[in-house]
């Protein structure tokens, strides 16, 4: 009994303590159903979030550039389909055989091989790699043809920057190319939407519009796994194409400005005088953009770099030169400006002018005479302008020539490598060289050398202001919406003129025209320095001033022996520059031409404008006809 | 006595099967099921070979479950201490024989599936000191032998479970221990002294443990410390629970899961992937089912005649209520992650043979209920 007892107390016992932790129980339970609800439904969103950000990817994909036309809406630089070659390396079989078929169908060199091995020890097996970026249509078939037994292979059409007219437009596009992690972090738009394999503009337009022809990405999202693998796409959200930007450049012209300097170096400028348009900008040699998009080679690379010619300068926009003879219209219209000379005013040219001891040669050793300001023009005449020079100063011809544009930038911030150029002043030449202006300097700056550097661009401008009847024009390369007739773009240019005191650039406009007509004489009057390039036919009839810009001085013995160009080494030979406008009557478009020790200009540059102007004058009435094409976002 | 005499007689087979208790048998059986189709999640919506294993242990184990309830409750009484000391040498075996698997030797190779004894453990400790307890004097409880002789019972597997080592297993060993101590009447007051002296020796206890070990309390303490680290598995199980919300993704539809996000999910996890896919009506529903086996098993206990069984029963009971909520607590966050399945639901043969083979000891005890045992 007492065994029964025990047994009975023993129960009690256990029974009592079962209810104490019964209890706990419950509590703990309770505890663990409200994390649950803290979990699962108070946390609910910030839960679901996360697992969406754990299992949802987001594939950026490289935008589509916007396209660069012309005036007249020809794609200068496009997007092409282009075939690439991937490799998904989980999904070959035998990795060796692959790359050993590859090798012999595509010759892919052995560092190449090298290359892909290293890759696919690099990345994930699901992760493609690019055999080739760029293949060619027969080795697209090839590989094609072959894909039975090349398993892990993957043929892919995606798109390229292309130049339709290769080397034409280079120096005004520039090109697309791999950007590095500086180029990257350097565009906020980039850095945004860059995704590996992008290319981004490296040079020119292409650069300098980045923002606008980027485009916008498409965008993949996919459901991966733990690893990164991706297991099915969710959604595929479509990119917007870059935006279109219209250029005022004509291909045609672009195209014969090339020819016509047939791969020396030098450059052509061609201005609509009224809008600023430019018709053409060609900095020769060239080189072909097409080859930098999958990475130049070293072999081509070092072409273009070690030409002497330096096709990798834009010599339009960053070529510094002597003007020469070419500031001549600025010297004359300065001096007319300023009342020191009238048209009528005269020089006895007898080849050279002693000033302080200094001999200063005219180009024409027996010299030309009594001139007055048309004939010292329509010859050249160095003797007239040095005494203009001399009469007028410096400082009062600074002004004048700054006002047309020398010493400035002309298409802003376009172009970052576009130099200012220089015209120089007494000013200028205290503060930078420390010493005063010799009088000297004077004359020479009155015949466009000594310190005096203008690029092309700023000569054709000059040349345009002055073709115009003086009025400033702001020059543009890309089209903009307010398309307006030529009557409507002169008539605003003489309103503004009245309310814009720095938009006109004369305070008589007879002495515009003095100069005018002084450069008509130079190309279309017997003696003119460019007669022998003139055109008769008044529709296509231009008026031009040469120049001759020497490169180094000119020694006595160098002067007596009266070397023809061909008997000096290329390096010491003159740059030959021709200014024009045309045609004569109701002008419309103003050109310059440096042919880089090209020798005189009368000799070499003044034809090159003979054969532009045809071209240009009757591409007039096409390019008047296109005005209103279509909206632009820019 | 005349009824008591023939009360100890054995029933009769269908006497047996009718005094089944079948609410039990039932949410065993709803659970088993579920189990595995949560499996067959966890493959990935395919029968591969987590499944086919697991079915295969429920097709063996659940049988052997009611084979056991078939054999009179004072059976098992008198194999307790067989049993435990059986599984001793089990885990002698394993520490000297055992497969060894990422830095542990816990198992053994059984032709079906790997053993591991310790799991056995968190049984035969139950069955011994519901015995111990069951003989000794109420009025010897408290004598400095008795609690000497128990606290050598627990101590011993755990110090060989420790060395293995599995802390998980032998948390778990000792708790279920504790609890038969605590229903056995061992004073309050010890319980409340070597808690204090737990507390105490705590930092030199942290001190001796192993590197990995200390991680998983830091990580327990700050999960985002390194999160793609040590604490990643407890970061992507709250993500999976708590993306669940109130009606889940829907089977098969745990992405969390499926893609692999969800680290050990056919064991430890399983609840993760649970309640991510049934969301918080899912889950407490599956806290309800195993509230019901345990309710029924107390009430096995409450009825037993014996304080044998009212002990296997009770202590049985609290030590599946700790499994459980050191599991939930471990994916909730709540705990330090430690090794320690989910009853029925977790993939792993050694902690199916072990709850089935104690289920099945409940159910023999239901069946003889009214027996006393000497």
């Amino acid at each position: 009994m007492i065994k029964g007892n025990s047994g009975i107390r023993k129960t009690d016992v256990i029974n009592r303590r079962m209810f104490i932790i019964g209890a706990a129980k419950i509590i703990i339970f309770t505890g663990i159903i409200a994390r649950l609800f803290s979990l699962q439904v108070n946390e609910n969103k910030k839960y679901l979030t996360l697992s969406d950000k754990n299992r949802i990817r987001e594939w950026k994909l490289p935008p589509i550039r916007g396209d660069i036309v012309d005036y007249f809406g020809n794609v200068i630089a496009g997007n092409l389909k282009v075939y690439q070659l991937h490799i998904i390396p989980e999904q070959v079989e035998n990795f060796n055989y692959l790359l050993t078929r590859l090798k012999t169908l595509l010759n892919l060199s052995d560092k190449k091989i090298e290359k892909i091995v290293k890759l696919k020890n690099k990345l994930k097996p699901w992760e493609s790699i690019i055999v080739s970026e760029n293949l060619s249509w027969s080795d697209f078939l090839k590989i094609n043809n072959y894909l039975y037994d090349l398993v892990g292979v993957k043929p892919v059409m995606t798109i390229s920057r292309n130049y339709p007219f290769s080397e034409t437009y280079t120096h005004i596009l520039g090109y697309v190319s791999q950007p590095n992690e500086e180029e990257i972090l350097a565009n906020e738009t980039v850095q945004e939407r860059f995704v590996p394999g992008m290319k981004i503009g490296k040079l020119g337009l292409e650069k300098t519009l980045e923002n606008y022809l980027i485009g916008t990405n498409a965008i993949q999202r996919y459901e991966v796994n733990a690893y990164g693998k991706r297991i099915n796409q969710l959604e595929h959200q479509k990119g917007k194409q870059g935006l279109r930007v219209r250029l005022t450049v004509d291909t045609e012209v672009q195209k014969a400005c090339g020819k016509l300097l047939n791969d020396r170096a030098g450059s052509i400028s061609v201005m609509d005088i009224y809008t600023g348009d430019i018709i053409a900008m060609y900095s020769s040699p060239s080189y072909d953009p097409n080859k930098f998009l999958f990475g130049i080679s070293n072999d081509d690379w070092a072409l273009i770099r070690n030409n002497p010619l330096k096709p990798l300068v834009n010599k339009t926009l960053a070529g510094l030169y002597s003007p020469g003879s070419t500031i001549k219209p600025i010297v004359a219209l300065s001096a007319l400006e300023n009342k020191i000379v009238g048209p009528s005013f005269k020089v006895k040219c007898t080849g050279k002018m002693e000033l302080y001891g200094q001999t200063f040669h005219c180009w024409k050793e027996k010299g030309h005479g009594f001139v007055s300001l048309k004939n010292a023009m329509k010859q050249s005449c160095d003797t007239y302008f040095y005494e203009v020079a001399r009469l007028l100063g410096v400082d009062r011809l600074n002004i004048t020539a700054e006002k047309f544009g020398l010493g400035k930038k002309v298409l802003g911030d376009y172009f970052d490598f576009e130099k200012p150029g220089l015209f120089p002043n007494t000013k200028w030449k205290k503060n930078n060289l420390g010493k005063g202006w010799v009088l000297g300097e004077t004359l020479i700056t009155g015949i466009g050398q000594g310190y005096t550097q203008t690029t092309p661009l700023q000569l054709c401008l000059m040349t345009a202001q002055i073709a115009n009847g003086g009025y400033s024009i702001k020059p543009r390369i890309i089209v903009d919406n307010n398309p307006t007739s030529l009557e409507e773009t002169k008539r605003k240019l003489k309103e503004e003129t009245l309310y814009a005191e720095e938009k006109k650039l004369f305070e008589n406009p007879k002495n515009i025209k003095i100069v005018q007509e002084a450069m008509f004489s130079s190309t279309n009057e017997l003696y003119g320095t460019s007669y022998k390039s003139r055109i008769d036919d008044p529709k296509y009839q231009f008026a031009g001033k040469t120049g001759t810009a020497q490169v180094k001085r000119i020694s006595m013995r160098e002067r007596e022996l009266d070397l023809k160009i061909e008997q000096i080494p290329y390096k010491d030979r003159d740059h030959a520059l021709f200014v024009a406008y045309g045609p004569y009557i109701n002008p419309r478009y103003a050109l310059s031409i440096i042919v880089e020790h090209g020798g005189s200009g009368s000799r070499t540059a003044a034809p090159i404008a003979k054969e532009l102007f045809k071209l240009i004058i009757d591409r007039d009435e096409l390019r008047n006809k296109q005005k209103n094409f279509e909206e632009i976002e820019i | 006595m005349f009824q008591h005499d023939r009360l100890n007689n054995e029933l009769t087979f269908w006497q047996k099967v009718k005094e089944l208790d079948y609410i039990l048998l039932i949410s065993i059986f709803i659970l088993s099921v579920l189990s595995l189709f949560i499996m067959y999640s966890t493959d990935g919506g395919e029968i591969l070979f987590h499944t086919k294993s697991h079915f295969s242990k429920l097709v063996v184990f659940f049988p052997l479950m009611i084979l056991i309830a078939f054999f009179n409750i004072r059976w098992w009484h008198n194999l307790s201490y067989l049993f435990y000391i059986a599984v001793i040498l089990l885990l002698i075996y394993v520490s000297f024989f055992g497969i060894k698997s990422s830095g542990s030797r816990r198992w053994m190779d059984l032709y079906l599936f790997n053993l591991q004894p310790s799991e056995l453990m968190k049984i035969a400790i139950i069955l011994c000191l519901a015995k111990y307890y069951h003989r000794v004097k109420i009025e010897n409880v408290n004598s400095v032998i008795s609690i000497m002789t128990v606290i050598t019972i627990i101590l011993i597997p755990i110090i060989m479970v420790l060395s293995q080592p599995d802390l998980g297993t032998s948390i778990l060993i000792a708790s279920s221990g504790l609890i038969v101590l605590w229903l056995g009447g061992v004073k309050i007051k010890y319980f409340i002294y070597s808690f204090i002296v737990f507390l105490i020796s705590l930092p030199f206890v942290i001190s001796f443990l192993k590197p990995y070990q200390k991680l998983r309390i830091l990580t327990f303490l700050d999960p985002d410390r390194d999160p793609l680290g040590a604490g990643y598995q407890i970061i992507q199980s709250k993500i999976a629970i708590g993306s669940g919300g109130l009606e889940g993704k829907g089977f098969l539809k745990g992405t969390q899961s499926y893609l692999d996000f969800l680290p050990e999910k056919h064991t430890d996890f399983i609840f993760t992937l649970f309640s991510e896919e049934f969301g918080f009506i899912g889950s407490v529903g599956l806290l309800v089912l195993y509230s019901i086996i345990i309710i029924r098993i107390l009430r096995i206990g409450a009825i037993s005649r014996s304080n044998f069984s009212r002990l296997f029963c009770f202590g049985f009971a609290f030590a599946i209520f700790i499994y459980i909520v050191v599991n939930l607590s471990m994916v909730l966050g709540l705990l330090p992650i430690v090794g320690s399945p989910l009853p029925i639901m977790s993939y792993g043969g050694s902690s199916m043979l072990a709850t089935m083979i104690g289920f099945g000891i409940v159910l023999s005890a239901k069946i003889n209920h009214k027996q006393m045992i000497a």
